[in-house]
Order: structure tokens, then sequence, then C-alpha cells
């Protein structure tokens, strides 16, 4: 139960777009087409959840054992870069199709704010390495689906008639507001 | 023909003309995430230009050292190590500080703007214009923050800098200090800004064109009719 908990906060509740501000560059850069914006948050959330597994080993298993805390921001940065590109180069391997789906968005993930504030969310919240699993999980499905619906909104922006200032950017920002305005709505439904 | 800039433009260019923050649309989690009242904007900055002029100042010492194939992962590694550092120095200096801004220190590693100056200019000029770019990239950003906060702060919780500025009658907007506020506000300023930059420039095409085109004027009238 804890865990479905854990899952729902992180997807919705404390959504890392909308409430934490986290991915954000992502978020406006490719949120032009729904298809491609899928395809982001499942990159993003594969790599989140590879994450939260290999740096909660790493912080538990080698840098609190040798009194290293310290060290965690170069180690976890360093480990979110390689990752990414083992994930590209085994992708490319084992599935073409899927490869040439998540090619360009790979390299993108590795400054993608999200993924390191879920390794450092992880050890701040002191889960355990099951429930930074579940989280992990939470934030990518959180990530595609705000990224997903803001897709689809900005499908449709493509047809309104925008004041030129506020095309691109602004009026990207200002929905992401109103989105954030709905989300709202579910605080305080899971306290965790 | 591309001339180079001087020094004080590298400086200046970062103020306004390329902003990171209106203009570029970088570093936007920090910028969001941090601005719920001015102070927090300021330390936001602060901890940011260090980290981005230390940083420039020695990836454009070594930048004939770095492989290119590895370049991204060794600035990274920069970067993160002098994030550390600003993130020790603030724990045990400014506590209260810390705890407020909470894990957006850390999270500068991963803020588009640095890496994206390291790459964009430190990696191609040489250590004085990179400490000047990354200077003037600082002190835009910290206006930019500053202005997001204050507006936040003074129409969420009536006060600037704690100092209460808006009368007692005034009901404070309870969304501006939340998430939802952030991205109002910077989707508004940046809009206002833009609409303000275009009719500027529309002024100026505007004289420009009395001034050369009006005594020509009755004739190009005369061949369309």
């Amino acid at each position: 139960m804890e865990l479905i908990l854990i899952f729902f906060s992180a997807a919705i509740v404390n959504n890392f777009v909308l409430a934490y501000f986290l991915g954000i560059c992502p978020f406006i850069g490719v949120s032009g087409k729904i298809s491609s914006a899928f395809s982001m948050g499942l990159a993003t959330t594969f790599v989140m959840v590879i994450t939260s597994v290999v740096t909660w080993l790493i912080y538990h298993l080698i840098l609190v054992p040798n009194g290293l805390e310290f060290l965690q921001y170069v180690s976890f940065i360093l480990v979110i870069a390689s990752l990414v590109q083992f994930v590209e180069m085994v992708i490319k391997k084992v599935s073409q199709p899927l490869y040439r789906a998540l090619g360009i968005f790979l390299p993108l993930i590795t400054t993608n704010c999200a993924i390191l504030g879920l390794a450092l969310f992880i050890v701040l919240k002191e889960y355990t390495f099951i429930q930074g699993i579940f989280y992990g999980v939470g934030a990518g499905a959180g990530f595609t689906l705000a990224i997903t619906i803001m897709a689809g909104i900005r499908e449709e922006l493509d047809l309104a008639d925008v004041p030129k200032p506020f095309q691109g950017a602004p009026i990207t920002l200002l929905v992401a507001g109103i989105l954030a305005l709905a989300f709202m709505g579910f605080a305080g439904l899971i306290s965790v | 023909m591309k001339t180079k800039a001087t020094l004080s433009q590298e400086y200046v260019k970062g103020l306004w003309d390329q902003n990171p923050v209106f203009k570029q649309v970088l570093g936007m989690c920090p910028t969001l995430a941090v601005t719920v009242s001015a102070i927090n904007g300021i330390a936001m900055a602060l901890a940011t230009t260090f980290v981005l002029v230390f940083s420039s100042l020695i990836i454009s010492i070594i930048r004939k050292l770095i492989p290119t194939q590895v370049r991204i992962a060794a600035y990274i590694l920069i970067i993160a190590t002098f994030v550390t550092l600003v993130d020790l120095v603030m724990k045990a200096q400014f506590p209260e500080l810390s705890k407020s801004l909470g894990p957006y220190i850390p999270l500068i590693v991963v803020n588009c703007l640095i890496l994206g100056r390291q790459e964009a200019f430190s990696s191609k000029n040489g250590v004085g214009r990179s400490v000047l770019d990354a200077l003037g990239m600082g002190t835009g950003f910290l206006g930019a923050l500053f202005v997001l906060g204050g507006i936040r702060e003074i129409l969420g919780t009536r006060t600037l800098l704690g100092f209460q500025v808006l009368p007692d009658f005034y009901e404070p907007w309870l969304i501006m200090i939340l998430p939802a506020g952030a991205f109002l506000t910077l989707g508004l300023l940046m809009g206002f800004s833009n609409a303000y930059i275009a009719k500027k420039k529309n002024k100026e095409r505007e004289t420009l064109r009395e001034k050369y085109l009006k005594p020509k004027s009755p004739t190009v009238n005369a061949q369309e009719a």
C-alpha cells in the first residue's frame, strides 16, 4: 500500500514538472508533437528507473560506508551521464525501431534536471531500495503524463490565434501555469 | 566580416540582449522553483554566478587539453566540483537559506545555462573574455531572478525582502507563491517584454522610413496611381 502511495505521490500530487519544476527544458523544448513528447517521456522514465537503482546502490554501498557523502553530486552526475550513453548503446544493439524512435532524445536526458533531482530526492527522503524504485517509476510516469498533456494542448494551440509577442515560450509557460493550477487540485490527496 | 566584440560588449550582452532567462530561455528549473521570494532569487543567482564564473575560468584555461569527444563529461565534472563547494559553504554559513533552496543548489550542476555557456563560449574563447561573458550572464540571471522573485513576493505576501510594501487591506494572492504563479508570472513577463521590444523596433523602423523615404513618397504615390 505504501509503495502505491509513493507512486501516486510522485506521479500526480508532487508532479516533477508541475510542482517541482524539474525537467522544464524538455517540457518546453520537446512538447511540440504528441508522438515525440510521448517517446521522450518513455525514454526519461526508462533512465529514471535505472538511475534510481544505480544511484541508490552507489550511495548506500560505496559513499556512505566510506564517509564520502560530499562526493554525491559528482558521482551521481557521472553515473547518469555514462548510464545514458550505455542505455543508448544497448538500445541501438537490441532494438533498431526503438532506437530510431528514441535516438535523438537520449543524449538530451543527461542534462534533464529531473534525473539528477530524482537521485537527490531519494537520498533526501531516505527511501529504501524498493521505495526508491517505485518513486522513480512514479516520477517517470508523472513526467510522461505532463509532457504528453502539454503536447496535446500545443498541437491545438497551433491553430489558435495567439498574440504575436506571446507565441512560443510565453504561451507555453502560461499553459503550464494553468496545468499546474489543475494539478494543485490533487494536493492533500496523499501526504507522503 | 565578423569583427570581434569589445571586452565591454562581452559583459553587457548578458544583461539584456542575450539575457539567459528572457531571451535564451535557459536555466528555467531554478528560475521557476526558487523565486518564491526576492532573497531566494538573489541567493540562487549568486550561487549560479559563482559556479559559472569559476567553471568558465577553468575551462577556458584548459580548453585545448580536453579531447572533444569527452568534453561534455569533463565540463560537467568541473561544474559539479564547484557546485559541491558552493553547497558546503552555504550549509556552513547560511543554513537557513540553504534549507529553503533545498535540492535546487545541487541541481545547479544540470542548469543548462552553465553547460550552455561552456559549450558555446568558454571552449572557444580566451580566459578574459570567458570570465567577462560569465559575469555578464550571471548579472543578467540575477536581474531576472530578482524581478521574478520580487513580483511574486510582493503580490503573494505583501513584502519585498521581508519589508512590508503593500498596505494591509490588500489581500495577498496565495497563487503567486505556489508553483502555478511561477509559470504565469514568467509567461506574462516574457510576453510583455517581447511586445515592448517589437513596439520599439517598429518605432525605429518608422523613424528611419520617415527620415529617408518621406521626400520621395509623392512620386511613389504618383506611380502607383
